[in-house]
Parts: C-alpha cells; sequence; structure tokens
C-alpha cells in the first residue's frame, strides 16, 4: 500500500527541487542533522524547506543549563583534548547521486536513440477504472466528467467548470514491453606533466568520483577509460590515472588522438553515449600542438560524443592558454564545455557547468 | 487497538494501578504499529490523517533518515483526543513497552485535568480528518498550488494568536459595519429650571460626560478598537478574502489553537508523565529481571546536557520538589520565615500534603506559572541550575550565575508566549490608507528582522494592502513596511512612537 504521507513527501521533494512554486525558491535551506553515533559526531544532509515566521534573532547567547557546569579558564590555552570528529554518513552511491542531482538541479540525461533491446520493463499504456492516485489519467478522467455532466445537463458552457467524482477516474495501468537500453562510456583524460601537482590530482580525482557518480545514476551500464599523457598518451587503469606523476612536457593532442582511436574502435557512437573528459592546468607544449588539438576535436571527437568536457586545475605553474584558445576555436559549440576549476570550491560549479546541459 | 496477548495484560494491570494512584483519562486506545507507520503518524503531528502538505512530508523525510541512520527514535506518541490515542513500536521490548504506556497515562491525566486543555476539542482527530476532506477539496476544485500557495502564506502566520484567550472565539463573523455614524452624541441634560441648571448639570460634569462620548466614538473608528493579539481572527474578520481562502485560514488558526496548550504546558507535561512513568513501575509493576532495563531507559529520558534543558529532568524534579516541601509543610510564612540553616534542614510539620498537592499544580498551572511559583534556591542549588553566557572575548560559553532569581528570569524568559514575540495587531487602516500595522510588543529581544521582511511579504498577499510592523531595533523604534513586495526599514521617531501607543491604549 502506498503511504498518504509519500505524497506529501514527493510534494516536498519537487517544491525543494524547485520543480513547482518558484516562489518558494528562496526558503529552500540545506540542513544536517547532527547525531551521536558511540562515539563520534555523525551528520546527515537534509534538505529542508522552512516557512518565515515573526521570531526571536538569534542573538541570544545565554541560556539555563543543569548539572556540573565546567567554568572555562580564564586565560586562553591550548586545548589538549581531541576534537569532535564529524563523520558522514555512508550513504549508498546512488543516494549520492540524487543528492548531486538536486543540489545542483542536474537535468536528467537524455539518451542518444538506441535500438539495442535488452531488458523488458514496465510500461503503462493500459487504462482501469481503479488504481493508485499516482496513476490517475488526468486527461481521461476528466473527460468522463465531461461527459457525465453533459448528460446530467449540470454543465454550462458559460462557466465550464467540470468537478470529477469517483466514479469518473481513469487509471493507468501497466503492461511489461521490452525497452531500449542505453549504454555509456566516459573516458577521462589528464594531464600528469610536472606541473600537475599532488594537489591538482586531488581535485581532479574528486571531480571525476562525482561525474561518475551522477552519469552512474543516469545509465543502467556505464563503462570508464582512462588516459593519462604528458608527452606521450597511454591507457591506463583508475588506480594509476589517479595515482601517477611523471614529469615531462605536455602534448595535449596524443591524448586526443588516443581518445579518438578508442572511439572509432571500441565505441562507435550508434551504439554508445560517449563523455570525453580532460583535464590539465592547461599549459600546452606550443601552439602547433594546440592547432591539431582543436582540429581533432573538430574532425574526429566532437561529432561522435556527446559532450566534450575540459577541465583546467589551477596549478602554480600553468599558464591556462588552453582553455582560451579552446574557447576561442570552437566558439558557439554547445558539443564543448570548459570550465576553470580554482580550488575545492570549485569542484561543484564545474560539475554544474559539465552536467548540467542534460547532454 | 491490536495489542498481542502480552502487551493486553501488561496494559490492563498499569492501567489499573494508574486509576489506583487517583488519575483520571479518557479512555486509552493503544495501537501497535512497526517504525514507518510510526514516523507517520509523528510526521503528522499524531494524527492518523491531515491534510495534504509537503511539510509532513519533510518531517517524515527527516524522521525517517533520523531512525535509518539510528540517530533518533520515537518512544511514545500519544494525542490529547477522547478517546486518546497511543502508539507503541512493535520493535520496542516489552519493559520499554511498560514504561511508554504508564508514561501515556499520565499524559492523558493531564489532557484531561490540565486547565489550559480545557477548550481544546476532544474530537480533534475527527476534525482534522474533516479538515483534510475540506482543502483536498478545495485542492481539486481551484487547484492544488493555489490552494497550497494559500496555505503557506497562513502557515507563516500561525504563531499570531492569543494563547491566552481560554477558549476559542468562536462568535460569528460579522459583515463590517459603516464606522461613520455621524458626529458624537451631546450629552443628555436633565430637565431643570434655569436657575438651577448650573447645580443640576454642572458644567464640568456635562464637559467630562462630551470627552468620554468622543472618546468612545475614536474608539469605535478604529480598526481593531484596542490592540487584537489574535492577528488571524483580524484577518478572518478583515482581509478581502475568497469564500474558500476563509475557510482554509480557520482551518489554519483552529489548528494552532488546538496545539498552542502543548507548547504552554511542555514542562508540566513531561514532567507529570515521567513522575507517573516512574511511580508506576517502580512501585508496582516492574519485575526484578527488567530492572536494569528500565533504569537505563528512564536515565536516558532524564538525561541532562551541558547548556540545554531538560523538560522531562526540569518537569519531574520540580514536581517531587513540591510533593517534598508539601508533605513536609515546608510552605506558608512560618517556612519563609526560618532563618537558621540547621533547622531548616530539620523542618518537618508532617502535613503529608504531597499528593493532593501536586494533583492541584498539575490542574491549574501552565510551565509559565509553573516554574515562576516553585523554582526557588533551594531548588537551583539541588539541581545545580545556572545561566550561561558566551563571554565575548574567548567566545565560549561559561557559567555566569547559580542565582535562583536569575536562572528564573531566564528560563520564564525562554517559556513566555511560547518563545515566540508577541504581536498584535493595532491598525488596520494605517495612515488611513487601508494598510495594517503590526506591532511588536519589544521585551528585551529583538525579532529576526530577515524572517520578519519575508513574513511581511506573505502577509500582503493576504492582507492585499502594504502591511507594516514596528519593533525596536539596537534600541531604537524601527518600521519594518512591505509593499508591493518591496521591504523598507524606517526609523521611527521616538515621541511619535509613545504617542502612538498611548493613542492605542
Amino acid at each position: 500500500m502506498i503511504r498518504r504521507i509519500e505524497r506529501d513527501r514527493t510534494r516536498f521533494k519537487e517544491l525543494v527541487r524547485g520543480k513547482i512554486r518558484g516562489d518558494l525558491k528562496r526558503f529552500v535551506a540545506h540542513g544536517e542533522m547532527l547525531g551521536r553515533k558511540g562515539k563520534d559526531l555523525v551528520s546527515i544532509p537534509l534538505p529542508g524547506l522552512e516557512l518565515p515566521h515573526f521570531r526571536f534573532g538569534d542573538n541570544k547567547k545565554e541560556g539555563v543549563g543543569q548539572g556540573d557546569g565546567e567554568p572555562q579558564p580564564g586565560e586562553g590555552q591550548a586545548g589538549d583534548e581531541p576534537g569532535e570528529h564529524l563523520l558522514e554518513v555512508e550513504v549508498p552511491l546512488s543516494e549520492l547521486a540524487a543528492l548531486l542531482g538536486e543540489e545542483l538541479e542536474l537535468p536528467r540525461i537524455a539518451p542518444r536513440g538506441r535500438d539495442e533491446l535488452i531488458a523488458p520493463a514496465g510500461r503503462y499504456i493500459g487504462i482501469r477504472r481503479t488504481g493508485p492516485e499516482s496513476l490517475r489519467h488526468a486527461k481521461r478522467t476528466l473527460r468522463a466528467a465531461l461527459k457525465r455532466q453533459i448528460i446530467a445537463g449540470t454543465f454550462d458552457p458559460a462557466d465550464p467548470c467540470i468537478v470529477p467524482i469517483r466514479a469518473d477516474r481513469h487509471y493507468r495501468s501497466s503492461k511489461s514491453k521490452p525497452a531500449a537500453d542505453s549504454s555509456a562510456v566516459v573516458i577521462y583524460m589528464m594531464d600528469v606533466s610536472g606541473s600537475m601537482g599532488k594537489e591538482q590530482k586531488e581535485l581532479v580525482r574528486a571531480e571525476a568520483f562525482w561525474i561518475h557518480c551522477w552519469l552512474k545514476s543516469q545509465y543502467q551500464s556505464l563503462e570508464t577509460r582512462f588516459i593519462v599523457h604528458d608527452a606521450a598518451a597511454r591507457e591506463v587503469d583508475e588506480a594509476t590515472f589517479f595515482h601517477l606523476r611523471e614529469s615531462g612536457g605536455t602534448k595535449i593532442s596524443a591524448a586526443y588522438e588516443l581518445c579518438a582511436q578508442l572511439m572509432r574502435e571500441k565505441f562507435p557512437p550508434a551504439v554508445w553515449n560517449v563523455y570525453p573528459f580532460h583535464f590539465s592546468d592547461g599549459d600546452n607544449w606550443s601552439g602547433r600542438d594546440t592547432e591539431r588539438c582543436v582540429e581533432l576535436l573538430k574532425q574526429e571527437i566532437l561529432p561522435n560524443a556527446n559532450q566534450f568536457a575540459y577541465g583546467q586545475v589551477r596549478s602554480a605553474y600553468g599558464s591556462g592558454q588552453f582553455k582560451k584558445d579552446l574557447d576561442l576555436a570552437l566558439v558557439g559549440d554547445v558539443r564543448l564545455v570548459t570550465s576553470e576549476i580554482q580550488d575545492r570550491d570549485g569542484i561543484l560549479p564545474s560539475i554544474k557547468a559539465f552536467l548540467g546541459k542534460g547532454r | 487497538m491490536n495489542l498481542t496477548a502480552d502487551l493486553e495484560r501488561a496494559r490492563a494491570e498499569i492501567e489499573r494501578h494508574a486509576r489506583d494512584f487517583g488519575l483520571d483519562f479518557f479512555p486509552t486506545v493503544f495501537e501497535l504499529v512497526d517504525h514507518d507507520e510510526l514516523n507517520e503518524v509523528a510526521a503528522f503531528g499524531g494524527f492518523p490523517t491531515r491534510y495534504p502538505h509537503w511539510r509532513f512530508g519533510m518531517e517524515f523525510d527527516r524522521l525517517q533518515k533520523g531512525y535509518r541512520y539510528g540517530i533518533s527514535k520515537i518512544y511514545e506518541l500519544v494525542i490529547n483526543n477522547d478517546p486518546c490515542f497511543a502508539y507503541l513500536m512493535k520493535s520496542n521490548s516489552l519493559v520499554d513497552q511498560k514504561l511508554v504506556m504508564a508514561h501515556v497515562y499520565g499524559h492523558c491525566d493531564f489532557f484531561k485535568n490540565n486547565v489550559y486543555f480545557a477548550h481544546t476539542d476532544r474530537k480533534m482527530v475527527d476534525r482534522m480528518a474533516n479538515h483534510g476532506t475540506i482543502l483536498r477539496r478545495l485542492m481539486e476544485r481551484h487547484g492544488v498550488t493555489e490552494v497550497e500557495t494559500f496555505l503557506d502564506r497562513c502557515l507563516a502566520l500561525d504563531n499570531l494568536i492569543d494563547p491566552h484567550s481560554m477558549a476559542l472565539c468562536r462568535t460569528p463573523i460579522v459583515p463590517r459595519t459603516d464606522p461613520d455614524q455621524g458626529a458624537p452624541a451631546s450629552p443628555a441634560k436633565l430637565k431643570a429650571k434655569s436657575y438651577m441648571d448650573r447645580f443640576v448639570n454642572p458644567p464640568h460634569y456635562l464637559e467630562q460626560q462630551r470627552r468620554e462620548e468622543t472618546e468612545r466614538h475614536e474608539r469605535a473608528e478604529r480598526l481593531p478598537a484596542r490592540p487584537q493579539r489574535d492577528v488571524l481572527r483580524f484577518l478572518l474578520d478583515h482581509a478581502p478574502l475568497k469564500r474558500w481562502q476563509q475557510e482554509v485560514l480557520s482551518l489554519v488558526r483552529e489548528e494552532a489553537y488546538y496545539f498552542a496548550p502543548q507548547a504552554q504546558t511542555k514542562i508540566m507535561n513531561e514532567g507529570w508523565a515521567s513522575y507517573w512513568h516512574s511511580t508506576i513501575m517502580t512501585q508496582r509493576v516492574l519485575r526484578d529481571s527488567e530492572l536494569v532495563d528500565f533504569a537505563d531507559h528512564h536515565a536516558g529520558t532524564l538525561a541532562t546536557s551541558p547548556g540545554r534543558l531538560n523538560p522531562y529532568k526540569l518537569g519531574i524534579e520540580l514536581y517531587r520538589s513540591i510533593e517534598d516541601r508539601w508533605n513536609k509543610g515546608r510552605f506558608g510564612k512560618q517556612w519563609d520565615d526560618c532563618e537558621s540553616l540547621a533547622e531548616r534542614r530539620r523542618y518537618d510539620r508532617k502535613l503529608d500534603l504531597g499528593t493532593a498537592k501536586i494533583f492541584e499544580v498539575h490542574r491549574l498551572h501552565c510551565d509559565v506559572t509553573f516554574v515562576d511559583t516553585f523554582l526557588d534556591q533551594d531548588f537551583c542549588d539541588a539541581q545545580k541550575m545556572y545561566v550561561y553566557r558566551t563571554n565575548p572575548r574567548t567566545g565560549r560559553p561559561e557559567v555566569a550565575s547559580r542565582d535562583h532569581k536569575l536562572v528564573k528570569e531566564q528560563l520564564l524568559f525562554g517559556l513566555s508566549n511560547s518563545g515566540q514575540p508577541i504581536i498584535e495587531v493595532v491598525d488596520g487602516n494605517h495612515d488611513n490608507r487601508g494598510e495594517l500595522r503590526l506591532a511588536h510588543r519589544f521585551e528585551g529581544l529583538e525579532i529576526d528582522m530577515k524572517f520578519a521582511g519575508e513574513t511581511l511579504k506573505l502577509l500582503e498577499a493576504i492582507w492585499a494592502r502594504p502591511v507594516c510592523i514596528e519593533s525596536k531595533l539596537d534600541g531604537k523604534g524601527t518600521l519594518v513596511r512591505c509593499e508591493k513586495g518591496e521591504v523598507s526599514t524606517r526609523e521611527l521617531a521616538p515621541s511619535g512612537a509613545t504617542d502612538r501607543k498611548a493613542d492605542a491604549r
């Protein structure tokens, strides 16, 4: 049985996402619930919606307590007790993705048409007179009500007010039908040249994790490929991708060539949704090589990918020229998204830029 | 009731003991539910069904997450109704269930006998269901979003009622009469011969009559005649509402009045229930094998933590201290005048009035009067109560005082008007432009200006004309005004503010 409260909860979630009632948007608050589990404090992120009230400000810094109050020593002393550790609760990956989606208002991705028939899935293509309210067929219900009112003579065209009664209600019913499945591949490319330090890799890792999380929630099967490059490019596994530290020059075109080759050979666009992501500090070896990159993007990668994303991580050594060059060369192409990641706080806006288009 | 045989036996036993002790309650129906059902009911404020609103969904989400991650758990839920409905969680152990049942009978007795609950609707479960039907019907007719938007506006104002009016004022909503009824009548003169007129109708008396008449006349013209705490009622009477909107607003107001006494008697109610679960369990029901579990649970309920006040703990200790004092006759002039510490310690008049006294107290008091009357220095010392304040230099809270006067003052501050600012309607035709003017009765704490601005916006949408509220900010009279969704703040001239106030009285 569907609980009565579920209706309210669905409504609440829709409101928080801002799908309906824009006027409530400004009351959305992202609170958290603090609790204690064993020794540690646990926090659960909780979206909230608070209606304003006339109420007292929070400037009150006093109150009544009970027990052995501990007077603080007058002189400031270095604390010798460990601080309280905040532990995030282990949230399943799917829930994380939903949280991320809500937080960034990411649109659901509409996969490009693929007709591989794989899994049978229930589809609502029938009509019944009984069913749960969530499946009510509004159009049919209204039509039945209109019919009834015309027959009963209570319908007034001058004041077309139609009020459905119980007997008018029609509901969708489900039938099983094989549905098309879609599969996707993410190709991560990263610059591992001397200028990319530990900090920069950390940023890339965090961002890649969230991107992976979101895409995973959007596709039933998601493959990942990793490419690292300095002056030459090669395909590696995940662990290597994040921990490898090389040195040397930077030739981005090498990575793009490898990527294009992968797409040609293993992930033809007719079957795959392809998402190449490239992270670098924006320092390319030469202008000539940048031209070659643009050409590769135009000819090979962009036509065959859903979207190409370039994330530029700030580093002390990088000039950041590459992003400017790309933006200039491919101005107006919706398939290319570039963004700059300054520091940890820049990750979320960057993800939003990458995934906010729903491509 | 769907209790198992075990639980039913325990319930019957506990009910018998509760009646033995003199508790007097409505018939109480226990329902055995699982955690999701309990969370659902709790999200609905204890009721099996409410009107559709996202707020309940949010609360449910919160409760469910809290339960799923093991952070919070609801043990007991009981609603003020005849019959009382109470819920038991399936997964609790038998000792817990017994404790909860004893606790619930305490609450039920309190609901039935405390004077602040006297005016509440004892068929609230039915009424809530009716409210649900009404709103669902309105939503079908006028659209979910439209009704919900209006409902949200009403809910933002649902603390603007008069919790001290003991009964919900049910006088019919009267159509507005035209206040302009000509000039004030001149006072009637008694018939007298011309040479006697000066004595029969003394001029100063006539002057006084005229003045009073003018004042009465002016007051009748003003709307409201005197400042009105029940802002929702004022809106019902005077805001340009459609019929369905009036229906929604009056339903929100009714529910606000139903819930108000629970906020007014939190300490008393929980204290009373804790007192009785402790008494019934330890004196009658508890088996030897259950002792440790009971003690553990009981201690958890009454635990205090620094900087937070536990209403269960404060309540039960106050009742116990009252019981002890009246048993020993530690009250009245003789006790107050007793100066010797040694004598005070030995003081015992063996009156044995304790039980009678706490029953009297639980009938007549609310939290404010309860704390004000019975919290004394001895109690403060025994309970180690203190006032804390943030040290501006270190930014950390410190114990500021253990003086019972300060403790009491601080406590009462938080308890009066259930911790809400006191706000009244002072003028429904402010500036002679049909604007609504509210006033915050300033008693030391400022209202949150950001929230006030947002609330005014919603209020303006109901009143359909600009609205404003006067309050104090940084010690100066301030008027926050909202016109067409734009909030502006300006300082009030000090003399003007006092003039107007005197005027309004």
